[in-house]
């Protein structure tokens, strides 16, 4: 897979290493309770067809990317710098 | 009818006319005590043993695809019981005793081969975690043994010993683990439970849960909606998007996993060999190929196939650990799909819809625990509670703060 890095472009996945879900990126607020930070820590969408995931581009400039991926056909969508991720969807 | 050699003798005379099918192909009925969603290894032996052990004959198994059409027939065959922790290793081992029994059981040759599983060391400290590890199994009853480097020079001279990185110092030995015919299981499970009365139903994908009033009345399938008391969803691989349509959440994320097998090639492997240090594990199957694997390609998957950067660093592994590997061809590579938990733990337990029970989170480990999973999935759909090998699997385990972690890597699927 080769992942198209916003600002290096086309890279080897194999520079990257892998998080999961980038919904990890929002995490409860202190206060959000126990049962928050279960669902958290441990729950996952985990679908079938489109998913944002988080990429750390650990043998490469270290950026984490959010990519966009289809976990059924493996087809990269798009990916974009995580901070830049965070900034738009908040 | 009944399997023997006399059988097979007498077909052989009589060209093999006699045979019939395996199993019924039956229409679905307006209603069962028990469905069963998933006709793979687990789902099919849980059907067994709600027949043979507690007397529950209305059931169905309802596939999606045809009987064995996942992970059951995409493994690398393995069995052991050769866990550490005390919520995994008894059911394992468990599990290894239904299958010094199975071929009996089912009356199907299922080709359970003992010829032992090695694990290597490299360092002191491995060895100390091996030893550690063949105590807990001597906990349950499972046996082990250390083996000198010796030792090991004797029984697998082939290995590279003296490997600059991982210098072989010697392993770890279950003698009663080995290998089975990974399809014919389910062919011997589904046979087993057809006997029985149970209806396994292919070509029948669900596609929604009937509930009312927190409790499961059945399932709506491409084939008609089918009544239920109770529904057991074994269909690991895609544990989440079936318990997606009933609204839950899993501490899963799906992953897949490579296997390989070489040209066949004369005996040259006498067990199941695991070189974890260098991501790489090898058998020889009874036709002579090279069966072999690594770790999972690391990234949310529901294709079977996977990349190939994992394909070049498991034959890394493989060269590393016996360079004669080189001189052999791959004959195929394939991919499947694991649901991998929280904790590389599985899961068997109720959920908090009454009537719908869960049997999943199998990580890369489903096949070596088939009978056991289906025998406390059974005892679960039964009595209502857990086997008394499996009461640590429980879906609560993450909230509560009791994760089952072999590895000790926390909720990272893809580092288990």
């Amino acid at each position: 897979m080769l992942i198209p890095h916003p600002l290096l472009g086309l890279r080897d996945a194999q520079e990257f290493t892998y998080l999961g879900d980038a919904s990890l990126m929002s995490r409860p607020a202190p206060e959000a309770g126990e049962a928050a930070f279960c669902d958290y820590v441990f729950l996952r969408d985990n679908p079938a067809g489109v998913h944002r995931e988080l990429w750390f581009h650990e043998q490469g400039d270290r950026s984490w990317l959010v990519v966009t991926r289809d976990t059924v056909t493996h087809e990269i969508l798009g990916a974009e710098l995580a901070s830049d991720y965070a900034r738009s969807s908040s | 009818m009944k399997f023997s050699g006399f059988k097979v003798m007498q077909q052989a005379l009589t060209g093999h006319r006699g045979w019939a099918p395996l199993w019924r192909n039956p229409e679905p009925k307006p209603a069962y005590d028990v469905v069963i969603i998933g006709g793979g290894g687990h789902g099919l032996a849980t059907a067994y043993y709600l027949a043979s052990n507690f007397g529950i004959t209305n059931v169905a198994v309802l596939e999606k695809g045809w009987l064995g059409s996942g992970n059951i027939g995409r493994n690398t065959t393995i069995i052991r019981s050769n866990y550490l922790l005390p919520g995994n290793q008894p059911f394992y081992e468990f599990s290894m005793k239904l299958w010094e029994s199975q071929e009996q059981d089912l009356n199907f040759n299922s080709m359970v081969s003992q010829r032992s599983i090695i694990n290597l060391f490299h360092t002191d400290g491995q060895r100390d975690a091996y030893r550690r590890r063949g105590n807990a199994m001597h906990l349950s009853g499972a046996g082990g043994e250390m083996l000198s480097q010796e030792a090991l020079r004797e029984k697998l001279p082939f290995l590279n010993f003296d490997n600059a990185r991982f210098p072989i110092k010697g392993g770890l030995i279950q003698s009663r683990a080995g290998t089975a015919r990974h399809d014919g299981v389910a062919w011997g499970y589904a046979r087993a439970a057809d006997q029985r009365g149970v209806d396994l139903i292919q070509n029948c994908e669900v596609t929604g849960f009937r509930i009312e009033g927190g409790q499961v009345t059945g399932v709506e399938t491409t084939r008609g909606v089918i009544g239920a008391g109770k529904v057991g969803v074994a269909v690991a691989g895609s544990s989440s998007r079936v318990m997606e349509i009933a609204g839950m959440r899993l501490p899963i994320e799906s992953h897949v996993l490579q296997a390989f097998v070489s040209e066949g090639l004369k005996p040259t492997i006498p067990g199941v060999i695991t070189f974890g240090a260098g991501h790489f594990y090898v058998s020889q199957s009874d036709k002579g190929g090279l069966v072999f694997g690594g770790d999972i390609d690391g990234y949310n998957s529901y294709a079977q196939r996977g990349n190939l950067p994992v394909v070049e660093d498991v034959l890394e592994g493989g060269m590393a650990l016996m360079p004669m590997i080189g001189r052999a061809r791959l004959l195929r590579a394939w991919g499947g799909v694991m649901d991998m938990s929280m904790d590389g733990s599985p899961i068997i337990d109720r959920t908090h819809i009454d009537g719908l029970y869960l049997n999943g989170g199998w990580c890369y480990g489903g096949f070596k625990a088939t009978p056991a999973s289906g025998y406390a999935f059974a005892h679960l759909l039964a009595t209502d509670t857990p086997h008394e090998t499996a009461t640590a699997f429980r879906l609560d385990r993450f909230a509560r703060g009791y994760v089952i972690d072999e590895k000790g890597v926390g909720a990272q699927p893809n580092l288990h």
